[in-house]
């Protein structure tokens, strides 16, 4: 059982902050890491940089192109993996597109990457129907593959999406690339109450939570919240990265709170 | 990846999209359910003939079909073959992008979605795009590189005057790759409104099949053309390359037969300078913008920013259809530099009186360099464009 599988176990709700590795540079990612996962944080998304990140917005991309000109490779990625697994159990999350697992090796990807200490997978270009090879490595490496449902997802394709997703299933809260907004769709409840009808898995919502207001609202329609554009920003202003770094810590405690209804 | 060519069953794509190894829909979920439905919308008006005669009258009385196939007398005489060429130059806007946003716009008419958006590198496919928009009162967003913007400004000043909005993208390698990366942005955020008309045979699918279909009218009519007066057909085939749909246009008619075939691609600086949109030549296959293809990338699967003289050929990936007749052998892909197609647009400025754009400069600059080759041969070269948009940069290198 990989610590994904464990985590859903308990049966709580996942507070998931995303970095972007390497940004704001490399030696400070595992850092980073740490320091959320001190401050309440249940689970890390680790994002994959990549030179044309389509889904993404403004802010993610600029941590991207940070990251790659510091030079962010696979391999860098994994050392860190085995860095945050020498001091802690939390679950890691590789997020990237597909072009750069291709590159790497698929089977070399999954191999490298479970070793290193790494749980799941989140490929956002990506679809079920196209994941059949990654599929079989993850299975192979005990790595979760989890696949994306959207606002436009058809009802009928949500069921399909989370039969072919191991552990749970991503819900993208807009139909629109990452990034933040002020107000979340008016139709998100709605959206969220069919997912739930029609899926078995847990599934956390990410794409534009950036307030422990809107982790309260959305909590009680989810299994856990992804927080990712709302934390790069601080890095991508703050220019004392310590500042930064306290800064996206108490947002995650405040969120924590919010999301088990304490705060 | 090598497999043997099997002419009888071309029957590409299969039904995930597929072409051999490549093409597919590596794309975010939230474009899944407008793919399937274009796909379905496309297949039906593929057999509607209603939607076949708008089409048809449309290329006629508004696009200038069927564009001239010409007897290039004097340059044949100096490369010693039969040139021949398909005059997509003559299009209403210029080059042959208008077949297929003619095309893809009906669609979009048909299927209800009142706004339109679209990539352009060169220019010619914003231009084209923009001016069908204005004939059919439709809203209209194009999406173009910085530095492209600044070397075809030409067209940029067309564009808003036809009525479009022109959004420069200034991320990546500000050209084509990210003018794409953008517009799916856009079509991911508007998706329910929107239609998204591609430039070229790429993109997720049913993109590649649909661009190709409605530009294979270029190798339709040369066919008939040239099989009227020659009562055969041609020995060769040429076409530049850079999403691939002048060349698939004119290539996918004669798949079936024995003619050959060579598509040119840009080899910016040279080949072993990094500087250069050789796709097939020199990069590998990988994932981009939705379909697997060969790609020019790095060992860590980052996409590298190419080159090329011209903004049409400036493009990092390569049609999926092209990857695979690549490596079945069926088409050949050569490659020309800027310097070779700036000769290759002298050459026909001067000696038919026909000034090309830069990218099927490639493909003349090309057969100038292997004449030999084609000693005796006939030859049929897609003029995909007319050099107007190019007057700026060509300025910049000939001094006359
Ligand atoms: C005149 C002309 N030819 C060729 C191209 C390259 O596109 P494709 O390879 O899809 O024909 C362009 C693209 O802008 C163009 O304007």
């Amino acid at each position: 059982m990989n610590r994904i599988t464990a985590f859903w176990k308990k049966g709580k709700k996942a507070l998931v902050p995303f970095v972007t590795a390497g940004f704001p540079r490399k030696s400070r990612t595992p850092e980073i890491v740490l320091a959320l996962a001190d401050s309440g944080a249940h689970m890390v998304e680790l994002g994959i940089p990549f030179s044309d990140p389509l889904a993404d917005g403004p802010t993610i991309q600029a941590s991207s192109q940070v990251a790659l000109e510091n030079g962010v490779g696979l391999g860098d990625i994994f050392g860190m993996t085995e860095k945050i697994r020498t001091k802690s159990g939390i679950p890691l999350l590789l997020m990237g597109y597909y072009n750069p697992l291709l590159a790497y090796g698929l089977e070399k990807f999954g191999k490298d990457a479970s070793n290193a200490g790494a749980d799941g997978l989140v490929v956002p270009d990506l679809p079920p129907e196209e994941g059949e090879e990654l599929s079989k490595v993850c299975r192979k490496h005990r790595l979760s593959l989890i696949y994306l449902i959207a606002p436009t997802t058809p009802p009928e394709r949500v069921a399909k999406i989370d039969a072919a997703s191991t552990d749970f299933c991503y819900c993208v809260s807009v139909t629109g690339v990452t990034g933040l907004r002020k107000n979340l769709s008016g139709d998100l409840k709605d959206f969220l109450l069919s997912v739930r009808m029609r899926t078995k898995k847990p599934f956390v919502v990410g794409f534009g939570i950036s307030t422990p207001e809107q982790v309260r609202h959305v909590a009680p329609y989810s299994d856990g919240l992804v927080v990712g554009s709302a934390l790069v920003k601080m890095f991508l202003q703050e220019k004392n990265g310590k500042a930064a770094l306290r800064k996206a810590c108490l947002l995650i405690s405040r969120m924590t709170r919010r999301l088990n209804g304490t705060g | 990846m090598k497999f043997a060519w099997a002419a009888k069953n071309y029957r590409w794509p299969d039904r995930r999209g597929r072409f051999g190894p490549y093409g597919g829909r590596f794309v975010p979920e939230t474009l899944m359910a407008a793919l399937f439905e274009l796909e379905k919308e496309y297949l039906k008006a593929k057999k509607d003939s209603k939607f076949q005669f708008e089409w048809k009258r449309a290329l006629a009385d508004y696009a200038g079909r069927p564009s001239p196939l010409f007897f290039a007398e004097r340059a044949s005489k100096e490369l010693g073959c039969r040139l021949y060429l398909k005059r997509e130059d003559l299009n209403h806007t210029g080059a042959h992008k208008i077949n297929n946003v003619l095309g893809q716009v009906l669609l979009a008419l048909q299927m209800g979605k009142p706004r339109i958006i679209a990539e352009t590198g060169a220019g010619q496919h914003g231009l084209a795009t923009a001016t069908v928009c204005a004939k059919y009162g439709l809203e209209c967003v194009v999406y173009m590189g910085e530095a492209d913007v600044l070397r075809q400004s030409a067209n940029v000043y067309k564009m808003k005057l036809l009525g479009a909005a022109v959004v420069p993208v200034g991320s990546g390698s500000k050209t084509l790759k990210d003018a794409v990366n953008e517009t799916l942005r856009d079509w991911v955020t508007n998706v329910r409104t929107t239609f998204y008309v591609v430039g070229s045979v790429v993109g997720p699918h049913p993109y590649p099949m649909m661009v190709r279909d409605f530009q294979s009218v270029i190798g339709q009519e040369a066919k008939g053309q040239f099989l009227k007066f020659q009562k055969k057909l041609p020995d060769y085939l040429a076409a530049c390359v850079g999403g691939g749909s002048n060349a698939i246009g004119l290539f996918y008619p004669f798949l079936k037969t024995k003619v050959k075939m060579v598509g040119v691609e840009a080899a910016g600086l040279g080949l072993s300078s990094n500087h250069h949109s050789a796709t097939l030549t020199k990069g590998h296959p990988g994932v981009l913008h939705g379909s697997k293809s060969y790609l020019l990338q790095d060992s860590n699967g980052q996409v590298k920013p190419p080159h090329s003289i011209s903004a049409g050929l400036d493009y990092p990936g390569v049609g999926p259809e092209h990857s695979f007749l690549k490596d079945s052998g069926r088409v050949e892909y050569v490659t020309a530099t800027d310097k070779e197609a700036l000769e290759g647009f002298q050459f026909l400025s001067q000696t038919e009186g026909i000034i090309p754009a830069l990218e099927p400069a490639h493909a003349l600059g090309y057969l100038l360099e292997a004449k030999r080759r084609f000693t005796g041969s006939s030859v049929i070269l897609c003029l995909s464009g007319r050099g107007d948009k190019d007057m700026g940069i060509v300025q910049k290198h000939l001094n006359l």
